[in-house]
Parts: C-alpha cells; structure tokens; sequence
C-alpha cells in the first residue's frame, strides 16, 4: 500500500475501485459481528442499568429559561432559592442550572399554568429581567406517552415501508440484512446517550429516527454496487458473492468516506453553534443524536449490513456451488503461483487472503493491468 | 442508455431556469420574501391540547373538528391577534399565538365546551344595522314523535320573522333603550351590590337579576348596560345560575334564566330537510332524562309572550341560537325550524351533539418563547446553515478540485429553489418553518451533496476504467442515477412517516427534510448532470486537466510498467480480461 509516495490520496481510491488494495470487511466479518456485539452488549446493559436520561417532555415538568448575562454559580443559588420561596409544591426542588454563558435554566415537577406563572415571576424579578423575556415550557404528564405513542407507530410502518421496498427495488435478504443493521445503529446510539447520560428530547427522537434514515440510505447505495457486481454471478466461476460484496464495498468506500465527512460537516456546525451559542435546546439535542447516528451508520453500512447479506446469500443453493467452483478453480491454478509472488506482492496479500487465497494464486496469470482488475465481476459494462 | 447517448443538457438547463423564475415570479407577484416563521424563531406562545374521549378511544374527526371550532371562537373572542388553531394527529389541537404572557388564553382554551339550554328572560337587540339575525326557530315535534304531537305547528317562518320584529319594538317599548355604547366595562361587577360570588365574571346573581322565573328590573338595567366585548371567552357558566351574555356576533345582549337542560341531555342532533317543507330543520333527540326536562321547559315557556317563550342554545357561555316555543313539547324529539341553510343546519346540529358528548382537553405542553429567544434562535440556525454550506463547499473544492463547483452551483440551486418554496409554501398551506425545520433544511445539505458524490465517483470509476472523460459523464450517470433514485426513495420513505405519524417539531424537521429530497432529484437530474456534460465538452474538465477533478493520472493506479497513461480501452475491462484467460 505504499508504493508511492506522492499524490497518496487520488491513487488509494482507485486501488480501492480496481479492488488492488482492498480491505477484506466481508471475509473478517466474524471480527466485526463480534466488534458489534460486544458494542450492542453495552449498550444494552447501559440502558438497562444507567436508563436514559429524559427530558421534561417526556416526564412531565416545567422549563423555564431566562436571560442572565455573565451567570455563575451565586446567580445559580440565588435564583435556586427565589424558586423555592415561591412555595410552589412542584418547585420545591429545582434543578437550577446556567446554559451558555447569558442563560439560566429552571426545570421544575410538573406545575400548573398558573404555579409555573409565579415562578416565572419570581425568576424575571430575581434577574431583573421582563417576564416577557422569560421562556416557559410547562408540559403534561402523559405528553410524552403520547410522543412515544405515535412515534412507535410511526416507526414500525417506516420499517415495515422500507422493508417492502428494498424487497421490490432489490431483494428481501437486502432488506433484512438493511434493517438489521439499522436496529444495531439504534441500540448503539440510545446506548451512548444511556452510557452519557445526555437528555433525551423529542428533538433527540427526530435525530433517532434521521438517523434510520440516513443508515438506510447509506446502506442502500453499498447495496446497490453489491446488486451491479453480483449481477449473473453465477455465470462464472472466478470469485463468489462474498467476494464480489466485498468488492463492492471497497469500492464504495471512498463515497461512504467522503458522504460520511459531507453528512457530518453540517451537522458539526449544527452542534457548534446549537452546542456553542446556543447553550442548548432543538438544535443541540438534534445535530448530538445525529453526530453519534451518522458515525454509527457509516460504521455499520460497510461493516455489518454488507457481510450480513453475504452470510444470507451464501446459504442459498446456487450460491454455494458457486464458492465450491471457485475453490475448486483456484486449486487448480495454484500451483504456477509460486513463481510470481515476488511480482505482485502488493495488495492481494491484505486483500482477499482469508477467502481462498485468491491474492498469491491469482497473480501469475495476470499482467499487473489484469490483476488491478481482479475479481472483477463480469457484469459491468 | 438511448436517453444519455442524445443528453440535451441547454434544454434541462433552462427547465430549472425556468422554474426558478416561475418560483421567484409568484414571490414577486405576491411580494413575500420572508418564510413564515414558526413560534419559535419569532416568540410566541404555543399550546398543544390533547383531546380524550369519556370511554378512551380517539375521538372523531367531527368531534375533533368541533372543538377546533370552538377553541377558534374562544381565540379570537380574547382578542388574540394572529393566532393558528390547527390539528395535529387524531387528537391534538396546536394554539399558536404570537407575543407572550397570555397566561389567561391558556387558561381558556382548554376548557371543556359546555352546552346548556336555557329560558330567554330578555332581549337587547344589537345596535348594529347589518345585525345578522340569529336563524330563530321554533322547535316542534316531528317525524317519529308525530302521535303525540299537535298537529297545529305554526309554520316557523313567518312568525318567526314577525316574532323578531316584535321584540326589538317590544324591548325598546319596557325599557327605554339605553345606547349599547353606554361604556359598561366594569358595570356588573361594581354595579350589583348584592354579588355574592367573588368571580368577577359572574355578572350575575340569583337574587339580583332574576326572582320566581322573571327578569327583575336589576337584571334588565344590568343587560342595558352590558358590553358584548366583556363576554369572557368561555366564561364559567354554571348551570344553575342566570347569565347576561350575548350572540356569537357580539350584538344581541340575553338575559338568561339557570339552564333546564344541559348537554349531556342531549342524545344526538342531526340536520335535515322536513318531508314538507323548505329549507333545514335540525332534529335533536333527548336522552329519557332529558326528555322530561325538556317538557317541563317547554311546558313552562309555549304561551308565554316573545321573548319569554324562547330558549337560548349557550355554547361556552355564547348564545348559538335563540327558537321558540310554541306548544309544550314531550317524548324527547323536537325540531328547530328556521331559515336554515344546509351550512348553518349542520353547524348547529354539530354544535348540539358534540356539546353532548364534551371532548375534555388536557394541556399537554405550553411552550412560551420570547421574541428575544427566538431571534437568537433564528440567528443560530442561520448561522449553522452559513456554516454548513461553508464547510461542504470547502471540502467539495478540496476533494474535487474544479468539479467542487459543480457541487456548490448545485448546492447554490437547490437552496434557491428550497428557500422559495419554504415562503411559497408558507403562502399557500400555511407551512411555518421552526428551528427543528432549519435543521432539517442544514441535514439536507449532506443529502444533497451525496447525490453529487454517488454521481462523481461513478464518473470517476469509468474514467478509470479507460473511458474517455465525456463518454464517463454519460455512462457513469446511468448507473448513477439508479442509486440516486433509490436512496432519495429512502429518505422521502422516511420523511413522509415521520411527517404522518408525528407530533410538534418532527414535522417541520420531516417536511423540510421531504422537501429538499425532491429537490436534490430535481437538481441532480436537470442541473448538475447536464452541467457535466457541458463541462465534459470544455478543454478543461473534457481533458482531464490536473485540478478539474477528473484528471486521470491523478485516478489512475500507480504505472510501475512504464505506462504513462490508461491504457485506451473502448470496451468495458471485463472484456480485456476474459481476453487474458
């Protein structure tokens, strides 16, 4: 892989296309099931033990945000206290805290309009500010039953729409493995924020469930090369579906990079200025599930949706017979690979070295054009 | 492949032209230019109410729509300048009032819709000329209850339209009409003594206003000096006392004796054309209980003298309509007669059933921003989207050299052709765009420039493969295109469940994110493509210049044969490489 020294980049990503330098994610993808599952093990166990921290919206309660340029930790107790001597029931106990450096945060139990007015009151008198510049947020008990209720709804037709279509636009083992891949990303980052202890709003639910979209989307596009490449597949007898998968995952790796990089530019500058100027609120709890999500998906698109569907694939009949062939093949052709592994020692070595030795044998009957082009599958045109 | 081997890219170009200017051309007409802003970016108050039903189950869009209605009046009765009543789901109503401290409004708008019938006592018709009438109407038996009705109903029209008359003639005849205008804001608070009730609303006692079923003459001197304006919006309307209030107009002034009959008496009401007659009558069917209140009622008002003989239809402390009673009316089954239209018919029939069957509302959140906030807000989000459009631009340019224009021309178009639509959308369905809205227009940037990605990479893949640069352009958008279409289908798959089954600020988030996935499809298909190929004719990108992002040496692998450059292949490498088996 380092057989030049300048213009590095450019080059990469057409060893990645030609499949000379290639990364075997499908052969490997017991490492990654394993990877994944001990990722999933604690983020199950996260959720579990640590729960999720929720935001008002869900557990009912009041928010009252004010101004207070140049708060610290005095204006913190002071408006804590002023709080408390409203008397109010449900604000006996106040979770104060400063956001950003010009705002202050009062979270309450649940208050009526009425209760959450006065405390209110006694903030913007606290702070000398108008009450008209006070924000509330005073939000029922069952509200966030309700959120929950209708987004569950609205998530299990999501999965059931997306399943009927990958099943017509490609095949339902793609769907499968799509959808597998999505609920890892889920897991995986509900249980970053469970590990964390970030709040859990509904504007972090939009982020969630973005984020099925997005795994999905980026899924699809791999999925998409992996049905070009294995497109009458079993024609030949020169490499199998797992190959050609891989094949095409590494030829999608540089777009899955560079979407990845793309996706998350804006969402950083979301959480930079949601998490910077803003202190907190939509747009942090927004771009953060995102942030995480993206880097999930990105992650899961290459690593587990691809080898799951090879796995899937691989159990059926003609498929089987297929990788029989190309053992069989490249036994018989093993034997000239001797001589010419000194010629070629570039990529095939990292490359397709667990799948059947196919990197030393195939060299030798090829010049170095025809081995950049290895494992081509025979479909493109 | 016929359709890129003949590509008309002039002729796309000027499609998107096109639309851009119609885009821009209904703006211009319309001379908006700024997005309707949600409650968020621009302060505000929002109150999202939840609807549940006695048994449980969701209640019915009728109902749902009724009580939209009623809020609706109670809205725009506090005087409430701006505010969006609308629906959310099967059961949530969304109040969006612009400006803060409406404590009070949120009070209101969540009370539950109270019915009750009550005996009118006395009428001040509306000083206003165009006064619409109030549709009176008679109620009578009919139909099913025919047996045990009298058989001689008046016809309603005519006397009704007399019986209005006489009123007006007959009221200014007792009590010399004091001018409406008379400033009574506060009158029936300081002006009853005898006000037991510290509610200040009350404007009315027992004692006071109205002794053994007759108005007395406090009570009348108090509905002189009334002011419609000062009507609460849903005002406590306890059954059992009287109550000075007036029309939904806020003309006619009633006073009114404690309720005989309240809206769970009421089994249904429905709208109907009588078998001989003209115009819609509205039937109602009493339930058993409210049957024999209802005839001791009417028993108690027909034969008595206009106004006393009529009943007033109070809706949320409102009067909806005023019949009279002609003859005592038994068995639970009556007609409301009157000029009806079929409109006005059903509303009042809507108005009856669903008072009977009261939605209660629970208020689910009241979300109070203020306008500071907001434009901090706005300002946040402007500066995220500045900055994310910023940083992909940057990174297209660096990793595509020259192509990184195309991405930022198309980025450029599709935000274009977004924010138009974001303001003509907010025109025509009233769409507002919040924060979680602007997010979703900055997530979209990502999606949009994958699209350029996908398409840039295949070209790149072929160009590689030996293609000459203006052959890739074509060859690569075919297989292109495909993935690009079925990703887009993902994300509009999303968008459009999220949208559906959601609540508060996921839909802005799902319709901006909707939108912008369409038009990534219409940019991608009718801009960037056809700007590639007019660029892959140029000496600059068509030759694979070092900084065009298409050059090939800077694709092609490492040439340790000594070749200098890819080897020219016509036909796709599969070929070649069968050749060397």
């Amino acid at each position: 892989m380092t057989t030049t020294e300048t213009a590095k980049r450019a080059p990469i990503a057409n060893r990645l296309y030609t499949g000379e330098l290639s990364f075997d994610i499908v052969g490997h993808s017991r490492r990654w099931y394993a990877i994944s599952a001990g990722l999933l093990a604690v983020a199950l166990l996260a959720i579990l033990l640590r729960g999720l921290t929720l935001g008002i919206e869900f557990t009912g309660g009041s928010e009252i945000t004010a101004p207070a340029p140049g708060v610290d930790a005095s204006t913190v107790t002071e408006v804590r206290g002023a709080v408390i001597d409203t008397g109010v029931p449900g604000a006996a106990e106040p979770i104060v805290t400063a956001v950003g450096e010009d705002r202050i945060r009062v979270q309450t139990g649940e208050l009526t309009t009425e209760e959450s007015t006065r405390v209110r009151d006694a903030v913007a008198t606290e702070l000398g500010v108008p009450t008209d510049d006070v924000a509330v947020q005073v939000v029922g008990p069952s509200w966030g039953e309700e959120i929950t209720r209708t987004a569950a709804l609205g998530l299990l037709l999501f999965l059931g729409g997306v399943i009927l279509f990958l099943s017509i636009a490609f095949e339902w083992k793609m769907a499968i493995a799509a959808i597998a891949a999505l609920f890892h990303d889920i897991v995986a980052t509900v249980g970053i924020y469970a590990l964390v202890g970030f709040a859990i709003t509904p504007a972090t639910v939009i982020g969630f469930i973005t984020i099925l979209g997005y795994s999905l989307y980026d899924t699809v596009v791999v999925f998409d090369k992996v049905r070009e490449n294995t497109k009458g597949i079993t024609a030949q007898n020169r490499y199998t579906y797992s190959e050609a998968a891989n094949l095409a995952v590494n030829q999608t790796l540089v777009r899955s990079v560079n979407t990845s990089v793309i996706a998350l530019l804006p969402i950083g500058a979301i959480l930079f200025v949601g998490a910077g100027l803003l202190g907190a609120g939509t747009l942090k709890d927004l771009a953060l599930a995102l942030f995480i999500g993206v880097a999930v998906g990105t992650y899961s698109s290459i690593f587990i949706a691809t080898p799951l569907l090879a796995d899937l694939k691989e159990r059926e009949p003609t498929l089987q017979a297929l990788t029989r062939r190309v053992r069989a093949r490249r036994g018989s052709v093993a034997v000239a690979a001797v001589s010419a592994a000194e010629t070629a020692p570039v990529a095939p070595a990292t490359g397709r070295r667990e799948v059947g030795e196919t990197g030393e044998r195939h060299q030798p009957q090829r010049s170095t054009r025809a081995q950049r082009r290895g494992g081509r599958p025979p479909g493109r045109r | 492949m016929a359709s890129t081997n003949a590509p008309r890219p002039w002729r796309s170009l000027d499609v998107v032209v096109a639309a851009l200017a119609l885009v821009y051309g209904l703006l211009a007409v319309q001379d908006l230019w700024l997005p309707r802003l949600g409650l968020d970016l621009r302060g505000g108050t929002s109150i999202t109410l939840t609807a549940s039903t006695p048994d449980g189950s969701d209640p019915s869009p009728d109902s749902i729509d009724q009580a939209v209605e009623i809020i609706r009046d109670r809205v725009n009765g506090s005087g409430v300048a701006e505010a969006e009543v609308s629906t959310q789901g099967s059961n949530n109503v969304i109040v969006a009032v612009p400006g803060v401290g409406e404590d009070e409004l949120v009070q209101i708008v969540g009370q539950t819709a109270e019915l009750r019938f009550r005996p009118v006592l006395a009428v001040v018709p509306g000083a206003s000329p165009q006064e619409a009438p109030t549709p009176e109407a008679t109620p009578a038996p009919e139909g099913t209850g025919e047996p045990t009705a009298p058989t001689d109903q008046p016809t309603a029209t005519p006397t009704e339209a007399v019986g209005q008359r006489a009123v007006t003639s007959g009221l200014t005849a007792q009590e010399t009409a004091t001018p409406v205008e008379t400033p009574a804001a506060e009158a029936p608070a300081t002006e009853a003594p005898p006000t037991e009730q510290p509610a200040a609303e009350q404007p009315a006692t027992e004692g006071a206003l109205v002794a053994d079923g007759q108005a007395t003459p406090e009570g009348l001197a108090q509905l002189q000096a009334f002011d419609c304006s000062q009507v609460e919006v849903a005002a406590t309307d306890a059954p059992e006392d009287p109550l000075v209030t007036c029309d939904q107009d806020g003309t006619t002034r009633f006073l009114l004796a404690p309720a005989d009959v309240v809206g769970t008496d009421i089994r249904r009401a429905t709208a109907e054309i009588p078998q001989a007659g003209l115009g819609f009558v509205v039937s109602l069917d009493f339930t058993s209980e409210g049957a024999d209140k209802f005839y001791e009622s009417t028993q108690r008002l027909a034969g008595q003298q206009f106004p006393q003989n009529a009943f007033a239809i109070v809706l949320d402390g409102r009067v909806v309509s005023y019949p009279t009673v002609n003859e005592p009316i038994p068995g639970g089954q009556a007609v409301i007669e009157g000029q009806f239209t079929q409109q006005e018919a059903q509303r009042l029939a809507t108005v009856l059933s669903y008072g009977a069957l009261p939605l209660s509302f629970e208020t689910s959140e009241v979300t109070t921003v203020s306008p500071t906030l907001g434009s901090e807000q706005l300002e946040a989000g402007l500066l995220a989207g500045a900055l994310g459009l910023l940083l992909v631009s940057l990174y297209g340019l660096l990793y595509y050299r020259a192509l990184g224009t195309v991405v930022i021309a198309s980025l450029a178009v599709a935000g274009a052709f977004a924010y138009g639509l974001v303001v003509l959308l907010g025109e025509w369905i009233g769409f507002t765009l919040t924060l979680a809205g602007i997010a979703g227009l900055i997530v979209a940037i990502g999606i949009t420039a994958d699209s350029f990605v996908v398409y840039f990479e295949r070209v790149r893949d072929d160009v590689r493969d030996g293609r000459s640069i203006r052959m890739a352009v074509e060859t690569g958008w075919v297989r292109a295109r495909r993935t690009i279409l079925a990703s887009d289908a993902v994300s509009l798959l999303a968008a459009f469940f999220l949208y559906t089954f959601s609540v508060g600020n996921v839909r802005g988030f799902a319709f901006t994110l909707g939108l912008t996935t369409l038009i990534d499809v219409f940019v991608v298909f009718l801009f960037t493509k056809p700007l590639l190929t007019l660029l892959a004719r140029s000496r600059f990108f068509g030759e694979g210049h070092r900084f065009s992002g298409l050059a090939a040496e800077r694709m092609a692998a490492p040439r340790r044969s000594g070749r200098a450059a890819p080897a020219p292949r016509d036909r796709a490498g599969t070929t070649t490489e069968e050749a060397l088996r």
